[in-house]
């Protein structure tokens, strides 16, 4: 499955990206530059962590507005599957391709540590390969990972499935002493109402091996794998893929 | 023209920036201060031949870039003069979620 990962000025993950997918999980990748307006075919758009622009005036605000979001934005219009993880979440939420928005984490700090996320939605393209209360290990490094939305549209949200993830403690419960930078309802991870956009703070791209951060990112990535596989999911999803 | 943007946060949304000044200003022995919010003051230069053109020109600023519709609301003035008052948004509030410092 070919993928795209796009670099912005202050991408700091995106060789993580590129690593782990190409050498940990045996995938075409193609490195997208942030000026160019082709996804050179890929089949999934990876927006990597990092400091886009430097942070300026918010995070992912500057971004959003550079020359492959437009060809990312038709491309999630037309079905194809874009995941932001971290600064790649903030860009996405900033660009209106996910609802709500991230903001400072109410300690003021900033944030490296391992969390436990629970899946809430196991029937989308990125968790397709979990089961619904899996508890997935991965760490989080952020800053600005406080995710807030207007609450007629986190009761749509929920209504809708499009909570995928919530920061829960090793038994599974979402307690306060386990969110981490205090997200609305614990949440560390959301879909579009099309469930072909995905964003999460934590980095999945950094637990794809055992001896770092443990392997549950994998699933993420092999849920993604697996969805595609499928060939009338491939079929649709190639439409407007350039 | 010189416009002024103000750019705060959104009336309940979590500032824990404001609250952490406020702890302060009460540790230093300012009684009585409440609600402080910190928010963005970005000044720039428009051309425009009338004040309308630039107040429009500074809304569509506001609303596609200098502040998130989601979390911030914005003001700015034009010779004086004061616009963009925030329309009424939602506000966003999260039931049953108390909004504190893990550490107090």
């Amino acid at each position: 499955m070919r993928w795209g990962v796009i670099r912005f000025p202050g991408s700091l993950d995106d060789l993580d990206a590129i690593y782990g997918l190409r050498d940990v999980m045996g995938q075409d990748v193609q490195p997208l530059w942030h000026k160019d307006e082709s996804l050179h075919g890929a089949e999934c758009v990876v927006l990597p962590g990092g400091f886009s622009y430097g942070d300026h005036l918010r995070c992912g605000a500057i971004a959003r507005f550079s020359p492959i979001m437009k060809s990312v934005a038709k491309f999630a219009a037309d079905g194809g599957l874009v995941i932001g993880i971290c600064n790649g979440f903030q860009i996405l939420t900033e660009a209106h391709l996910l609802p709500g928005a991230l903001t400072r984490n109410r300690t003021l700090s900033f944030i490296c540590e391992r969390v436990h996320l629970r899946v809430e939605n196991a029937k989308t393209p990125f968790t397709c390969t979990t089961r619904p209360g899996d508890i997935l290990a991965m760490p989080i490094k952020h800053g600005e990972g406080c995710y807030v939305a207007p609450e007629k549209e986190l009761l749509q949200m929920e209504e809708r499935g499009q909570i995928i993830l919530r920061y829960v403690d090793t038994n599974g419960d979402a307690t306060d002493a386990a969110n981490p930078n205090g997200s609305m309802r614990s949440i560390a991870g959301v879909a579009n109402d099309s469930f072909n956009v995905f964003g999460l703070m934590p980095h999945p791209e950094h637990a794809l091996e055992g001896e770092l951060f443990g392997a549950d990112g994998r699933k993420i990535f092999e849920s993604i794998i697996a969805f595609q596989s499928v060939p009338e999911h491939r079929g649709q999803l190639r439409v407007g893929t350039k | 023209m010189q416009v002024k943007v103000f750019v705060t946060p959104r009336k309940g949304i979590l500032d824990p920036q404001g609250r952490t000044v406020e702890h302060a200003l009460a540790s230093l022995g300012f009684a009585g201060v409440s609600d402080v919010k910190i928010g963005r003051y970005i000044t720039l230069n428009i051309e425009a031949k009338t004040p309308d053109e630039a107040r429009a020109s500074a809304s569509k600023m506001c609303e596609q870039l200098l502040a998130n519709p989601n979390i911030e609301d914005f003001r700015f003035e034009i010779d004086g003069s004061e616009y963009g008052t925030p329309k009424t948004a939602e506000v966003p509030t999260d039931r049953g979620r108390k909004f504190d410092f893990r550490d107090g």
